[in-house]
């Protein structure tokens, strides 16, 4: 009898957790205009990029986003010798987030932590490396170093937070091309619902500006993105737009359900009201606007609310002539009738940090919630006709009477399509 | 090649696979890993490094030789005198 009812309350337990609203509670970012969310959120505000001109092997400079945060800051030289840069990206900002979380960390069942962390790839860089490597001794094989698999296996990313911070809890990477960041985040909303862990410490990383493959397969596909002035590189939505600019960086965040982090007085950042992840179902890499436009749709049912009541939409938009296109006509589809939704873009400042873009640029807009501005989207010299929405912000920051819903937008490759929605926490 | 000289060449490798580590006063005859933070991939490292900068080849079964900077000195200074 005992037995059944405590199986019964566990069950309703487990009920009752997949109701729960999940919140962000903390936010570590690295991005190539900041270490710091104050210091990348003043820079989106002022107008500053973070592009610049990086040597690619066999390729010469491109124009790249570079982070510059202290990888020794959580570190020791021997595991950054060891592992990945994506690793140490994953490293500092979860690092960071369980600082800005305020939780006891120590404290803290390490059991209950899942991380989750989303990758457009991994194990190009390494992989080119060691190719590069045995090219050096006549492509003799016993040169290759046994480091190899440890470093490129999927979960290396996800799994070296775990060795770092002594997390026991599940760990894994979401590998959905650049709509990754945004799939890391709602893998974590998911798994506090289901109640498999506590905290989630998600979101997403990127360490492609180390492999040349991402910028020549760009390039032979005619979207890598340059300009006589670098920091101009990526301008989505501008006529002259040519192409994408591959940067790093890295946004982890903490995750709980709302109750744990109003138990423990935590600072709410926003929750998490909505989310759709859905396929094109149609090509490689040319985006699909009708299923886009289906995604948004099904984000705005699944946190039930009307288009209007979003204020602002970060784009996607990666500076590449057909896809800026694409994705506005989506966004003029769902919220055409939406005269208070205004739309943006970050990737305009950082380039494309791929792995990390959705979670990144999402970390870029959140202060929106505190602020009530809107950080414009830069280097609009000329706008597309094609992709003049009547809100999109260009150039200069708009001011707002109120912030209330973000929807963010992370499309990739095979037809990959996801769109977020946050709301400001008002209790 | 004197036994002195191995001894640096090998203090050389660690200090690239084990920058932190303090290895100004290690003792020849006292185990490494006793001294310093090293695992079994850093001795796969050594035995790489040895083979890429060296030409020097240490079999598995001789991986025991790398112990101690003494023992790693017994056992090198005659391949890097045979080379």
């Amino acid at each position: 009898m005992v037995d059944s009812l405590r199986a019964e309350s566990a069950i309703f337990g487990r009920l009752s957790m997949q109701q729960s609203r999940i919140v962000i509670t903390g936010l570590g970012l690295t991005s190539p205009n900041g270490n710091t969310i104050e210091e990348y959120r003043k820079n989106l505000l002022d107008g500053v990029a973070g592009v610049q001109l990086m040597d690619v092997r066999y390729m010469g400079e491109q124009p790249a986003g570079v982070c510059d945060f202290d990888t020794k800051k959580y570190q020791t030289r021997k595991e950054l010798r060891v592992g990945t840069r994506a690793a140490s990206i994953g490293i500092y900002c979860a690092r960071e987030a369980v600082a800005d979380s305020g939780i006891d960390f120590e404290a803290f069942d390490k059991s209950r932590i899942g991380v989750y962390v989303g990758t457009t790839e991994h194990g190009n860089v390494e992989t080119e490396n060691e190719v590069y490597n045995i090219s050096k001794f006549d492509y003799d094989t016993k040169f290759w170093t046994h480091h190899h698999n440890p470093r490129t296996v999927a979960n290396n990313p996800a799994g070296e937070i775990t060795i770092n911070m002594g997390i026991t809890g599940p760990h894994y990477t979401i590998g959905a091309a650049c709509a990754a960041g945004n799939a890391g985040l709602i893998q974590a909303v998911q798994m506090l619902r289901l109640g498999e862990v506590d905290l989630a410490l998600a979101g997403g990383v990127s360490e492609s500006i180390q492999t040349f493959g991402i910028f020549a397969g760009f390039k032979s596909q005619g979207a890598l993105g340059t300009h006589e002035d670098v920091s101009k590189a990526s301008r989505p939505f501008d006529k002259s737009r040519n192409g994408i600019v591959v940067s790093e960086g890295g946004a982890i965040y903490t995750l709980e359900r709302l109750e744990d982090a109003q138990a423990r007085g935590a600072k709410i950042l926003a929750e998490i009201i909505g989310y759709r992840i859905n396929s094109d179902a149609s090509d490689y890499v040319l985006p699909n606007p009708e299923r886009q436009a289906e995604c948004m749709r099904a984000a705005l049912a699944n946190a039930g609310i009307e288009a209007s009541e979003v204020d602002i939409v970060n784009t996607h938009a990666t500076s590449t002539p057909q896809g800026d296109i694409q994705e506005i006509k989506a966004i003029a589809e769902v919220f055409g009738d939406c005269p208070t939704t205004y739309v943006n873009n970050t990737k305009s400042f950082i380039g494309h940090a791929m792995g990390a873009a959705g979670a990144l640029e999402l970390a870029g807009n959140l202060p929106s919630f505190e602020d009530n501005i809107i950080h414009p989207t830069i280097n609009v010299d000329e706008l597309d006709p094609e992709c003049a929405l009547p809100n999109l912000v260009i150039n200069e920051p708009r001011k707002v009477d109120a912030v209330k819903v973000i929807l963010n937008n992370s499309f990739g490759m095979l037809g990959i399509n996801s769109a977020l929605i946050l709301r400001k926490f008002e209790g | 090649m004197t036994e002195d000289e191995v001894k640096q060449i090998v203090i050389d490798i660690i200090n690239e696979i084990a920058p932190d580590e303090d290895t100004s006063d290690l003792k020849g005859e006292v185990s490494l890993r006793d001294q310093m933070d090293l695992d079994s991939m850093d001795f796969l490292d050594i035995v790489m490094e040895l083979r890429k900068q060296h030409g020097i080849e240490v079999p598995e079964a001789d991986y025991p030789e790398l112990a101690s900077l003494d023992s790693c000195a017994n056992y090198l200074t005659p391949k890097f005198n045979a080379k």
